[in-house]
């Protein structure tokens, strides 16, 4: 594949005005799929959720979902939608094998929710309002993977094998009104955007809202125009933008890649583009214009949903606290300052501490291991902290085995490095590596004798009462020992050894 | 033997019901009775296209037994266990094919059972075998199965109507006392009509669609087919009522339709002609036993008043609007890809495309393809308003005409078809010509109201069967029903008997060699 010219994101921020738009998929954890019966199960053999409604069998009728209703209710209430007192569904015709009918049955003119917003706060705690469009409900596609060829495409694939398990999973599509005035926060806008949909979704239980397994998807819209030119500018959409990094680098790639377009004087094409995240840029998809036919007109096996103005404020009142709201209180329960609570926040690691601290941990145990272990490995590893593989579990036991002196910090984070490496759980890892922490004092005392022995004007100057030179001899034991002894045990044993009070 | 076995296949349902129930004969004989009727003149009709004979067998075989070991067994039983009753096939059922009438889905056999066969099951209906059709119901003759046409047992040279053809034939022959059809644009009524035979379209929502391979899925209806106006009131209690499968069935009992059919009187009921359906364009024979049948319920104390439905001139329009837009996303499902027919491209790229455009190529027929296509553009970018749009604003109109007819009338009345059965092959290169058929049946689709086809005598001109149609506003099946039952006793009454008993004797029947080639368009 040709690779496309960039110009540097200062240079097109100099020159353009970015203009963003998200279609964001969140797939809800609904028992059951959007218009059968069948269970809604991810990752479990291929083929094997399905009945003769998500394939698509003669004769086959759709049944909408009272569950998937409701959570699409939600979701537009904590949007801050306005909701629908009837709306019906509609066929989107197109032939594609991951859609059994050959139509996807979605909504069209008349979506469920409409006319929202979000608050997104960015990093400095600038609040930045995201306007939305509409939140529709509608069933996901099958899972194709293309074998042979390249690129894992359908084009020039040897065959395809369709999995329709994801067939008929109940989708909702939220779309933001055009989103202008980011300026150069716009990647930073994008990725908080998309992490505070995906917070709001799995915040109200709808949705599992796991990025890595395509719970929240999201299509980013990106077009540049002149600085003071009202018109937008033609935009791209790169599909399927997996994880909130790469959504952050999508958008500032594609900014930088328009403006070079613009700048050799050229226009954008509107298309779809793909998202690579080994080479951080996109390629060309397929040709897309508004004038795409899909053939909508109202699904005539669907009655229209009906949501009553008392069922919605039924929901209303059950919705959780929201996000922003939960932050506060979060900060207070947790004792953090401004600086630690915002440094969690933009680490991504907040429900990872909340978790941790369910799991039995105290607050500041969560921050010390998320904050200063975890999010610098998940920075080498380029993957977001909770997506490394450490569960609260994992943490509480770890500082559970420091607590217990059967290791100490430094050991622990070794044996964290043991868990990630898929050695077993802590307890499996000391075990197998040989890490805890010597509590015989027999060999310590040995140790203790020898490095005495090796520096005898330090142990006068203990026995002199220089209590703070003690340093020296219990590096001395710990080398000796490969770290492999308690520190503290071996102070408590030299001062003793040497008739001082500590 | 042959004089008992030829006795029971000429009894009504309703007749059979009760010696079944009396035990004055078994399941066993009453379907083998049926099974030999097939045997002998469905080579004739063709009105089968799969003959059920193992499991009908089995299930009467059940049947006699419940009814032998007596107590709970044969209590538990339904009124009409072990009536037989052949199916469409357009409707899927387990361990027998499923064809549509078409090359698409030749060998198909579904997974799971339509609900209404699920019903027929669990009422132990002995299920004789699945029915011929227009491919897809896509037609007014029959003549568009992909498996040859099926005759008319009045005269094997004329069509059975469509595209229920198979259905109506196989009632009309003496091979099934009752049959399932569907009826989208009066594919149960016309072919009822035609083949002396009555027809029910129930209410849009009273039967469970689930298992009926679409066609228009906001016009589709499964229904009764049988030879006693009482016969399909039996029937549709035995299919209908709410089914959480379909989103569109109704929650109404409709459980009042038996006893509607045994009412037996009309005095003080207002019957509505509609003017926009008869007069001209109606053949001369049909007018005549249209006005016969005016006459004799004025007699029988209805009050017969003329109603209006301006609307209907564009009913036909519209229809072919909606129809073939549902059709073409309907039909989309039918690619090579999960089931049913594949063809591969012959030369070029073998891309998903080209096997999706070459098994549909080679599955689909000519007026199928013709639907498709035009639904597709009807749908289209910036036709949409114009065509399905406009569409469904008249669909709107002629709704609110049928409710200022039924401020007027308790129920509306029409013949059910222009014309008598034409002969095979007369229309099959003039799509316009057998639009036309359903110009009567069409509206009552589009405004999801029941209609009633029942036999009205023979025409003069050339002694074929007439079709009346009564109307009634929506969930009022009942009214037709009981309407229906007092026109056929009082037309019975004056014919001495059944009108079927008028029909020739299939077996002394010489296929006209000619008309074999007739059929199939594809």
């Amino acid at each position: 594949m040709s690779v496309d010219a960039t110009l540097s994101f200062e240079e097109a921020m100099e020159k353009y005005d970015p203009v963003l738009g998200f279609e964001v998929h969140v797939e809800l954890n609904t028992k059951t799929k959007m218009f059968s019966s069948a269970p809604n199960v991810f990752g479990d053999e291929p083929n094997t959720n399905v009945n003769e409604v998500d394939l698509g069998m003669p004769g086959v009728l759709p049944v909408v979902n009272k569950t998937a209703v409701e959570s699409s209710i939600k979701i537009g209430l904590a949007l801050n939608c306005k909701i629908a007192e009837s709306c019906r569904f509609a066929r989107k015709n197109y032939f594609y094998p991951d859609t059994p009918k050959n139509f996807q049955t979605s909504q069209y003119d008349e979506p469920i929710a409409y006319d929202g917003y979000l608050d997104i706060e960015l990093e400095d705690g600038t609040v930045f309002r995201v306007e939305i469009e509409r939140a529709h409900m509608e069933e996901d596609a099958g899972k194709l993977t293309h074998m042979g060829g390249a690129a894992g495409r359908i084009q020039g694939a040897d065959y395809s094998l369709v999995d329709y398990n994801r067939s008929g999973v109940p989708l909702v599509e939220i779309v933001t009104k055009p989103i202008e005035g980011a300026g150069s926060r716009a990647p930073e806008l994008a990725k908080a955007y998309v992490a505070a949909v995906r917070e709001i979704v799995k915040n109200l239980g709808v949705s599992d809202a796991k990025m890595e397994r395509g719970n929240v998807r999201c299509d980013a819209n990106v077009s540049l125009r002149p600085h003071g030119r009202e018109r937008f500018g033609i935009r791209s959409e790169t599909k399927n933008v997996n994880s909130l990094r790469a959504v952050e680098h999508a958008v500032r790639y594609e900014i930088q890649r328009h403006a070079a377009v613009l700048d050799s004087g050229e226009p954008v094409i509107q298309e779809t583009r793909h998202w690579h995240e080994d080479t951080r840029s996109t390629t060309s998809g397929r040709p897309k214009s508004d004038a795409d036919d899909y053939r909508y007109f109202p699904e005539p096996d669907l009655v229209p949903v009906v949501a009553s103005r008392e069922w919605v404020e039924e929901l209303r009142a059950t919705l959780p606290e929201p996000p922003a709201e939960r932050r506060k209180r979060l900060k207070e329960a947790w004792g953090y300052s401004d600086l630690e609570f915002r440094d969690v926040v933009n680490a991504g690691v907040m429900d990872s501490i909340e978790e941790t601290i369910a799991a039995g941990a105290s607050a500041d145990v969560a921050r010390k291991w998320w904050m200063g272990e975890i999010v610098g490995r998940a920075k080498v590893a380029d993957v977001d902290p909770s997506e490394l593989g450490v569960t609260p579990q994992v943490i509480v036991e770890l500082n559970k085995l420091v607590e217990d002196g059967k290791i100490n910090n430094k050991m622990a984070t070794q044996v964290l490095d043991g868990v990630l490496a898929g050695e077993g759980t802590p307890a499996e890892i000391v075990e197998k590596r040989g890490l805890a922490v010597v509590s015989d004092d027999g060999p310590l005392l040995e140790a203790i004798d020898a490095a005495l022995a090796a520096q005898p004007d330090v142990a006068e100057k203990i026995r002199g009462g220089k209590v703070q030179a003690i340093g020296a001899i219990v590096g001395g034991v710990m080398k000796a020992t490969r770290g492999q002894a308690d520190a503290g045990r071996v102070r408590e044993l030299i001062l003793e050894k040497l008739g001082v009070e500590g | 033997m042959t004089e008992l076995k030829n006795e029971l296949i000429r009894h009504s349902a309703a007749d059979l019901a009760a010696k079944l129930a009396a035990r004055e004969v078994s399941a066993v004989e009453v379907t083998q009775a049926h099974l030999d009727r097939i045997a002998d003149v469905d080579g004739q009709v063709n009105a089968f296209l799969h003959v059920n004979s193992e499991e009908a067998l089995a299930v009467a075989a059940e049947v006699d037994a419940a009814r032998a070991a007596g107590g709970a067994a044969a209590e538990e039983l339904h009124a009409l266990a072990g009536v037989p009753i052949a199916v469409k096939d357009l409707i899927v059922t387990i361990g027998q094919p499923t064809t549509a009438g078409s090359k698409i889905l030749e060998g198909w056999h579904s997974p799971y059972d339509a609900t209404v066969v699920k019903k027929l099951r669990a009422a132990k209906m002995p299920i004789l075998g699945k029915t011929n059709l227009d491919e897809f119901a896509m037609g007014s003759s029959t003549e568009h199965s992909a498996y040859g046409p099926t005759r008319n047992p009045w005269d094997l040279d004329r069509i059975p109507g469509g595209s229920g053809g198979g259905s109506a034939a196989a009632v009309a022959a003496f091979e099934a006392p009752l049959a399932l059809g569907t009826d989208t644009g009066g594919s149960i009524r016309q072919p009822g009509a035609v083949t002396g035979t009555v027809g029910m379209k129930p209410t849009y929502g009273a039967v469970s669609r689930y298992g009926a391979i679409a066609m228009a899925s906001s016009l589709d209806q499964i229904g009764p087919v049988s030879r006693t106006v009482l016969d399909s009131a039996l029937l549709q209690e035995v299919i209908g009522g709410h089914d959480p499968f379909d989103s569109t069935s109704l929650t109404d009992p409709f459980n009042n339709l038996v006893a509607a059919a045994r009412v037996g009187n009309v005095a003080g009921m207002k019957i509505g002609i509609i003017k926009e359906l008869h007069g001209e364009g109606y053949q001369g024979g049909v007018e005549n036993r249209f006005n016969e049948s005016l006459q004799l319920l004025k007699d029988a104390g209805a009050e017969i008043v003329e109603v209006s439905c301006p609307n209907l001139k564009y009913a036909l329009g519209a229809y072919y609007l909606i129809m073939p837009s549902e059709v073409s996303s309907n039909l989309a499902k039918f690619d090579g890809v999960r089931f049913g027919m594949r063809v591969l491209p012959k030369d070029g790229p073998m891309t998903i495309e080209r096997v999706m455009g070459a098994t549909r190529a080679a599955g689909f027929g000519d007026e199928v393809k013709r639907r498709i296509i035009l639904g597709t553009y009807a749908l289209s970018a910036g036709y949409y308003d114009a065509y399905y749009g406009s569409a469904q604003k008249v669909r709107t109109l002629i709704q609110r005409d049928f409710d200022a007819a039924f401020a007027k009338a308790d129920v509306l009345i029409s013949p059910t078809a222009p014309t008598t059965a034409f002969k095979l092959g007369e229309k099959l290169d003039d799509p316009l010509a057998m639009y036309l058929n359903d110009v009567a049946t069409i509206p009552a689709n589009l405004a999801g109201i029941p209609g009633l086809s029942l036999p009205g005598g023979l025409a003069d001109e050339d002694g074929l069967p007439v079709g009346i149609q009564l109307l009634a506003p929506a969930r009022e099946d009942a009214r037709l029903y009981r309407v229906g039952a007092v026109l056929e006793s009082i037309l019975e009454e004056k014919w001495g008997g059944p009108m079927l008993a008028q029909a020739p004797d299939l077996k002394n029947a010489v296929l006209d060699a000619a008309s074999t080639t007739a059929g199939g368009s594809n």
